[in-house]
């Protein structure tokens, strides 16, 4: 084992040496540090996706159905989230806060306004909030309605109706532009590279900065970017397939 | 609280009035249903019958006028813009679960299967556990044909497939009325058999059942009370036998000869 391991090696110093424009060998050198990149790029994703999403629910509901105080103050978070880039939403938070007196003198500022990590995942949670209440709102208001004269006429609460038939039916509809927003999100990432924060294309810049080789770190840094992107796809044709079955054609369904 | 079937009406509509804006559409329609009662509202498009089924599990509010179910009338007030709105809405919630609705476009949850769609609100409204509800709901289906399509999506299945299936979902509720709105109204002409089949052994088995329909022959040969609407209010109504034998109204004699050719 040790042996071929060697010998694999060699081989890579050989090739990178003599014959690939690529040094492959700085590669697998840092090739941790990338994975630790991948760690954090999943990780404030993930996050920022389940708070995003949270916050989705209840202010999609409240725009579906135009709630008389909560309708434009929910609409004008949504369309400066939506009309404004991500990277420049981060910056005005990790950069622009620090302004602030009171911000620096909050109770909050030092565990967390300070520190790149909660900026990043305050403005990429409240970024997808916006993009994901927008369509789930969509998806909410094309109910169709009769189903829900139907869960009126068997004696639904209102409640019971929209947790029951509205929302799962709206789930649905919105899962395949969901996926996209996913994607969206991991690719938007990238923004934490741009505040100290060492994620996958951190580590290309990394590379880039310290070798001055840019195709190393950044092709190394697209690689990565494709798998992540490879098993969300997956995931999502697991889920629609599962969760989908009733928008298939008639004749291929139960087979 | 135990009533006598005999003297409470299963269903009582009172003096009922709806209007759509500049459109009088119920013009004060009188109804009861006594328990077993089958009642076929007939009359031409733009009579208000469906109106009618709609306002009396107030999917639509009537402007004014009662509905009473197994003798508890549903209270009405107004809201601040003076328009009529429910006292209590979880009387209403409540009611509804006691009136079956059926509608002529089945209205079928898509994301749920057959099965499920028939257990759903025995679980979430009536309360039932999951087994109970689950052994409810395959004999119901048992009933009306659809025992071994209770796995498929409503899109995989035919509109007499669903509408039985609606059907279905409404019964195993055990309502005391059934409200049926147009139920083979969208159906091709060779699946209206089968949905009125299954209606007609619900008529047999007792139930108390209002039905809007277009359907003549089910009027005359299942129901055994006809009302006549016109314009928003009743123009005759009677037994089948003398409703169609010998219409007394020149109107229904014209209805009739028109749904006939």
């Amino acid at each position: 084992m040790a042996e071929q391991e060697r010998t694999f090696f060699e081989y890579l110093a050989y090739i990178s040496e003599n014959h690939s424009p690529l040094d492959f060998m700085l590669v697998a050198d840092h090739i941790d540090k990338f994975f630790y990149g991948a760690l954090l790029t999943i990780e404030i994703t993930v996050l920022a996706l389940l708070i995003g999403g949270a916050m989705a629910i209840p202010l999609a509901v409240a725009r579906a159905y135009r709630h008389p105080w909560l309708n434009g103050p929910i609409f004008g978070f949504t369309y400066f989230f939506r009309g404004t880039p991500l990277l420049v939403q981060t910056y005005l938070v990790y950069y622009g806060l620090a302004q602030f007196d009171f911000v620096r003198e909050s109770f909050l500022w030092g565990p967390i306004l300070s520190n790149a990590w909660w900026c990043a995942l305050i403005t990429f949670s409240l970024n997808t909030a916006g993009y994901t209440t927008e369509f789930l709102r969509g998806a909410i208001e094309n109910t169709p309605k009769g189903e829900i004269e139907a869960a009126q006429a068997c004696g639904m609460s209102p409640r019971r109706m929209m947790w029951r038939v509205v929302l799962p039916s709206a789930f649905r509809r919105a899962l395949p532009a969901y996926s996209n927003e996913v994607i969206f999100m991991l690719h938007s990432s990238v923004v934490l590279s741009t505040i100290t924060l060492q994620d996958i294309l951190g580590v290309g810049r990394w590379l880039n900065g310290r070798y001055y080789l840019a195709y190393e770190g950044f092709i190394t840094a697209m690689i990565f970017y494709m798998i992540l992107v490879f098993f969300i796809s997956k995931g999502f044709r697991f889920w629609e397939k599962r969760w989908l079955g009733h928008l298939r054609p008639r004749d291929t369904a139960n087979t | 609280m135990t009533h006598p079937s005999e003297t409470v009406l299963a269903l009582k509509v009172e003096d009922m009035h709806k209007r759509f804006g500049e459109v009088e559409v119920l013009k004060g329609v009188h109804l009861d249903a006594a328990v077993g009662d089958v009642i076929s509202l007939l009359g031409a498009s733009g009579s208000g019958k469906s109106t009618l089924l709609r306002c009396i599990n107030l999917l639509e509010t009537p402007d004014s006028g009662t509905v009473s179910v197994h003798g508890e009338t549903i209270g009405m007030t107004t809201d601040k813009t003076g328009q009529p709105v429910p006292s209590d809405m979880s009387q209403v919630i409540r009611l509804r679960s006691r009136l079956g609705m059926v509608f002529q476009s089945f209205n079928l949850w898509q994301h749920m299967t057959v099965l499920e769609n028939v257990t759903e609100a025995l679980v979430q409204v009536l309360k039932m556990s999951k087994p109970d509800a689950l052994d409810r709901a395959r004999a119901t289906l048992d009933k009306v044909g659809m025992f071994d399509r209770q796995d498929y999506y409503p899109a995989h299945i035919s509109g007499g497939q669903q509408q039985r299936a609606a059907i279905a979902r409404a019964l195993a509720m055990e309502p005391e009325v059934m409200l049926f709105d147009e139920p083979t109204s969208a159906l091709d002409p060779e699946l209206v058999g089968e949905v009125l089949k299954v209606m007609r052994a619900l008529a047999d088995e007792g139930r108390t059942m209002i039905v809007v329909t277009h359907e003549i022959g089910f009027a005359r040969d299942v129901s055994n009370k006809v009302i006549f609407l016109h314009e928003g209010a009743i123009e005759s109504q009677g037994a089948p036998a003398q409703m169609f034998g010998n219409p007394e109204s020149e109107r229904f004699r014209q209805f009739l000869s028109n749904a006939l050719h």
